[in-house]
C-alpha cells in the first residue's frame, strides 16, 4: 500500500538525517575509517529503499497493464441495463457499473421520473423477481443528494442497487411505497433526516424527531437550535 | 338505547410490555382495535450523525448500544463491513472467537426474548429462568472482554482480547447444560393449555405479505420461507459448521415461538462443532494499517442477528471517518407490520403480537 | 405516677438497650420509607436490560423491599435508566410530577447522568437532571447490577439521614 511505502521511505530518510548529524556530535577525535563506514552503510540503505521504490512502481504498473477477467456478474448487468432501457424507454439508466468493494454488486442510477415503472419491473418480470426491499439509504453529498434502493430476489439469490439523486434545493423523488411495503417507514426515516420529498407516499410524516422540530439532522450543514441542552 | 364511541387510548412509551420507549395509538371499538398508529423515536439518538465525526474503531462502542440485547452481532457487522472495502484478512482462531461470541449472543438474546415474551403474556417464572441462564453466558463475556452488556469486543482485523486459558472448557461445560434447560422450558410452556390459547392463530400472515414488508429473520421463516443469511449469503466461518434453518408453516405467533426455540438449538450445535475445531493457537488481530482507511467507495453488508437481518452501508471518502454510515435495523423493519397485523385484534393480543416481533427500541431509533 | 429512672440496676438496663428502641416518629417513616422503595418501571435504553437483571434471582432486589410499580401512581422513586431524549423530556416530567410525594430520583447510567457517550448528540438531553431533581448518580455504562443495589443503599441511606437530622443532604 503505497501508505506503508511512504512511511517506510520517511523512516529511512530520518535515520540518514541522523547519521548525518552524528559525526558532526561526536568527539572530536574522528575515526576517519568509522566516517567511511557509516558513509557506506547509509550509502547502501539508499540504494536499497530505491530498488524497493523501483520494485514496487513496477509491480503496480504491471497490475495495471494486465487486464482483469471479467465478472460473472457482468452478463447480470447488461441483462438489467438491456431489459430496462427496452421496457422503459432509453436514457432511463443513467449510469451502471459493478461494485468492486461489495463483491461486484450491479448499481444503476435511474432517472427519478421513471421510478415508479422501473420499480414494477423489477418487482414482477419472470426473469428479475426482485421481490425483497432490503434496505433504503439516503446519502447527502454537498451538490446533490442520492437514495439507494437495495433489491433482493428471493428466487434466484440476485441483488442489485438502484440509485436516484436529486438536487437539494426542492428534493422529490417519486416514492417505492406502492411497490414495496417496506419502504414506507424507510423513506418517512429518510425525509425527517435529510428533508427528501416522496411524492406518492401514503403518509409522509417525521418518524424519528418530534413532530415540530425545525430541520432536518443528517444534512451536512445542519445546524442545532438548541445545542447547550 | 346504546351509544357507542370510539376510544383513542394511548399504549404509551412508559409501558410494562413495550419493550422499551415506543408508543402505539389505538382506535378501539369496545375491545377490538380498528386502527393502531406507531409512533417511535423517543430513543433516537442520532448515532448515524455522531459516527460521520468517529473514526471506525469509535464507531463500534455505538454499535453496541443499538440492539443492546445481541451487542456482538452488531459489532460484527459494522467490522465486517470495514474489512470487505479493505480487502482484509481476519486470522482464523480470531473468527472462531468471533462466530463462537455470535452464536451465544444468539441464544442470550433469545433466552431474553423468550423470558420478557412471557412475562408479558403474564407468566411470571419463565422471566427468572431465562435471566438465570443468561447469567451464566454474561458471566462468560464478562471474563472474555470485561463487560456484561456494550462488549465493544471485535476490532476491524479482528478481536480486542483472546480467550483466557479455561475459558472455551466453560463453553463447552454450557452446552450441554443448556440443552437440558430447553427440555425443561418446553415441558413448562410450550404444552401449556392456557399458553397454546393465547398463542395459537393470533397474529397471522402469509409468505407474500411478509416479502412484500421486508420481514426477515424469525419473522419470514414462520411463514415457511428458508431464508437465512448464515446459509444463503454466507460469511464468516458459517459454511464450516452443519445446522438446520427451522421453518413455521402458519405463519402465526406460536410458530415465531417455536422458530426461535428451535433457533437455540441449532445454536448450540453450531457451538459444539466450533468449540472442537477451535484451533489452540493463533493471532488474534491481522495485519491492519494504523490508521484504517478504507477505499472511496460504498458498500452494503448483511448479517443475520437475532432478529433478522441487520445491514451496515457505508460511503467513504477515502478518510478515517466514513462520509455517511447507515445500518438497516431489522427491528425498524420488522415493526412495520404491526398495524396491519393489529387491525380486528382485541387489546390483550396486541400485546401478544408485539411480543412476538421481537423488537429492541434501541434499534428501531438507531 | 413517676418514672424512676435511676433506680434501673445494671442488668435491667442492658436488657432495656438491647430490646427497646428510642428515636422519634420522623426516624420511623424514614426506615420504613427506605426499606420498601418501589421504582417506577423506567426503563428506556441498555441501563434497562441490566435493571432488569437486578431484578432478576441473581442479584434479587426483591431482599431490599424493592419492588417495580408500573404505575407512577404507585411508586416512589424513579430509576431512569437510559438515555433521555429530546422528545422524550417532556414525558419524563410529566411522569414525575404524577409520583406523589415524597419521591425521589436515581438516575443510573452516564446517558442519564450527563449525557453518557451522546453528549454531542442533537437529539439527546445531557442529564435528566436538567428536567428532574436527582438524589443519586450512578455511573456506569451500564452500571453492574451490584452498582445499581449500592447506589439504591445509598438512596435508603439519605433517606434515613435526612429524616434523622432534617437536613436536606446535597453532596457527602
Amino acid at each position: 500500500m503505497s501508505d506503508e511505502e511512504k512511511e517506510n521511505l520517511k523512516a529511512n530518510e530520518l535515520t540518514e538525517q541522523q547519521e548525518a548529524m552524528e559525526p558532526k556530535q561526536a568527539p572530536p577525535p574522528i575515526d576517519a575509517e568509522r566516517e567511511a563506514k557509516l558513509k557506506a552503510a547509509a550509502e547502501a540503505r539508499a540504494a536499497r529503499a530505491a530498488a524497493k521504490a523501483k520494485a514496487e512502481a513496477e509491480a503496480a504498473q504491471a497490475e495495471l497493464d494486465t487486464p482483469k477477467e471479467p465478472s460473472p456478474r457482468q452478463n447480470d448487468l447488461e441483462r438489467y441495463v438491456r431489459l430496462i432501457e427496452d421496457t422503459v424507454g432509453q436514457g432511463t439508466v443513467k449510469e451502471s457499473g459493478l461494485n468492486e468493494l461489495n463483491a461486484d454488486m450491479p448499481m444503476l442510477v435511474i432517472a427519478s421520473e421513471q421510478w415508479p415503472e422501473v420499480s414494477l419491473l423489477l418487482r414482477d418480470h419472470g426473469e428479475l423477481r426482485f421481490s425483497y426491499l432490503r434496505n433504503v439509504s439516503g446519502i447527502d453529498y454537498e451538490t446533490y443528494l442520492e437514495i439507494v434502493y437495495f433489491l433482493l430476489s428471493l428466487d434466484n439469490k440476485q441483488d442489485v442497487a438502484i440509485k436516484l439523486r436529486t438536487d437539494r434545493e426542492a428534493p422529490s423523488v417519486p416514492s417505492a411505497t406502492p411497490t414495496w411495503s417496506t419502504a414506507n417507514w424507510n423513506e418517512r426515516e429518510i425525509y425527517d433526516l435529510l428533508g427528501i420529498s416522496f411524492t406518492g407516499h401514503p403518509d409522509l410524516r417525521r418518524i424519528m424527531m418530534p413532530d415540530d422540530w425545525v430541520g432536518h439532522p443528517l444534512r451536512k450543514d445542519y445546524e442545532p437550535l438548541d445545542s447547550e441542552v | 338505547m346504546i351509544r357507542t364511541e370510539e376510544l383513542l387510548l394511548n399504549v404509551g412509551p412508559q409501558h410494562p410490555s413495550t419493550h422499551g420507549v415506543f408508543r402505539i395509538v389505538v382506535k378501539l371499538d369496545g375491545e377490538v382495535i380498528t386502527e393502531a398508529t406507531p409512533v417511535m423515536g423517543y430513543l433516537h439518538r442520532g448515532t448515524e450523525k455522531l459516527a460521520e465525526s468517529l473514526n471506525f474503531t469509535q464507531i463500534i462502542p455505538y454499535t453496541d448500544r443499538m440492539d443492546y440485547v445481541s451487542a456482538m452481532t452488531n459489532n460484527y457487522v459494522l467490522v465486517h463491513a470495514v474489512e470487505t472495502m479493505m480487502g482484509l484478512e481476519v486470522p482464523l482462531r480470531a473468527e472462531f472467537l468471533r462466530l463462537i461470541v455470535m452464536e451465544l449472543q444468539r441464544v442470550a438474546s433469545h433466552l431474553v426474548w423468550w423470558g420478557t415474551y412471557l412475562l408479558d403474556i403474564g407468566a411470571m417464572s419463565p422471566f427468572l429462568y431465562a435471566f438465570r441462564d443468561r447469567e451464566i453466558i454474561i458471566n462468560l463475556f464478562n471474563e472474555l472482554c470485561g463487560a456484561r452488556l456494550t462488549y465493544n469486543y471485535m476490532r476491524v482485523g479482528g478481536v480486542k482480547w483472546d480467550a483466557p486459558p479455561g475459558w472455551m472448557d466453560k463453553v463447552k461445560d454450557f452446552i450441554p447444560y443448556m440443552e437440558k434447560k430447553l427440555e425443561e422450558y418446553d415441558k413448562l410452556v410450550s404444552g401449556n393449555e392456557i399458553f397454546l390459547a393465547r398463542i395459537k392463530g393470533v397474529g397471522q400472515y402469509d409468505a407474500a405479505t411478509a416479502i412484500d414488508h421486508g420481514l426477515s429473520g424469525a419473522n419470514l421463516r414462520c411463514t415457511g420461507v428458508r431464508w437465512d443469511l448464515r446459509r444463503d449469503e454466507p460469511y464468516s466461518l458459517y459454511s464450516r459448521f452443519e445446522f438446520d434453518v427451522p421453518i413455521g408453516h402458519n405463519g402465526d405467533c406460536y410458530d415465531r415461538y417455536l422458530v426461535r426455540l428451535e433457533e437455540i438449538r441449532q445454536s448450540l450445535r453450531i457451538l459444539k462443532q466450533a468449540v472442537e475445531q477451535f484451533p489452540s493457537d493463533g493471532e488474534t488481530m491481522g495485519k491492519v494499517p494504523r490508521v484504517i482507511r478504507p477505499p472511496v467507495g460504498e458498500t452494503y453488508v448483511r448479517i443475520e442477528s437475532p432478529r433478522g437481518e441487520i445491514g451496515c452501508h457505508i460511503v467513504s471518502k477515502g478518510k478515517a471517518e466514513p462520509y455517511r454510515l447507515k445500518f438497516r435495523r431489522p427491528s425498524f423493519v420488522n415493526l412495520q407490520i404491526l398495524p396491519k397485523l393489529l387491525v380486528g385484534e382485541t387489546m390483550t393480543n396486541l400485546i401478544t403480537i408485539l411480543g412476538g416481533i421481537d423488537i429492541v427500541v434501541g434499534e428501531v431509533d438507531c | 405516677m413517676e418514672l424512676n429512672l435511676e433506680s434501673i440496676t445494671l442488668e435491667e438496663r442492658r436488657e432495656l438497650e438491647r430490646n427497646v428502641f428510642m428515636g422519634t416518629l420522623e426516624q420511623l417513616k424514614g426506615w420504613a420509607r427506605s426499606n420498601s422503595l418501589w421504582p417506577l418501571t423506567f426503563g428506556l435504553a441498555c441501563c434497562a436490560i441490566e435493571m432488569m437483571g437486578t431484578g432478576a434471582s441473581h442479584y434479587d432486589l426483591d431482599r431490599f423491599g424493592v419492588m417495580f410499580r408500573t404505575s407512577p401512581r404507585q411508586s416512589d422513586v424513579m430509576i431512569v435508566s437510559g438515555t433521555v431524549t429530546k422528545k422524550m423530556g417532556p414525558l419524563l416530567r410529566r411522569l414525575y410530577d404524577q409520583m406523589p410525594e415524597p419521591k425521589w430520583v436515581i438516575a443510573m447510567g452516564s446517558c442519564a447522568t450527563a449525557g453518557g457517550p451522546y453528549v454531542k448528540s442533537y437529539a439527546v438531553i445531557k442529564g435528566v437532571d436538567q428536567i428532574v431533581p436527582v438524589d443519586v448518580y450512578i455511573p456506569g455504562c451500564p452500571p453492574n447490577p451490584a452498582a445499581l443495589i449500592y447506589g439504591i443503599n445509598k438512596l435508603q441511606e439519605k433517606i434515613r439521614y435526612e429524616a434523622k437530622t432534617g437536613k436536606q443532604v446535597t453532596s457527602r
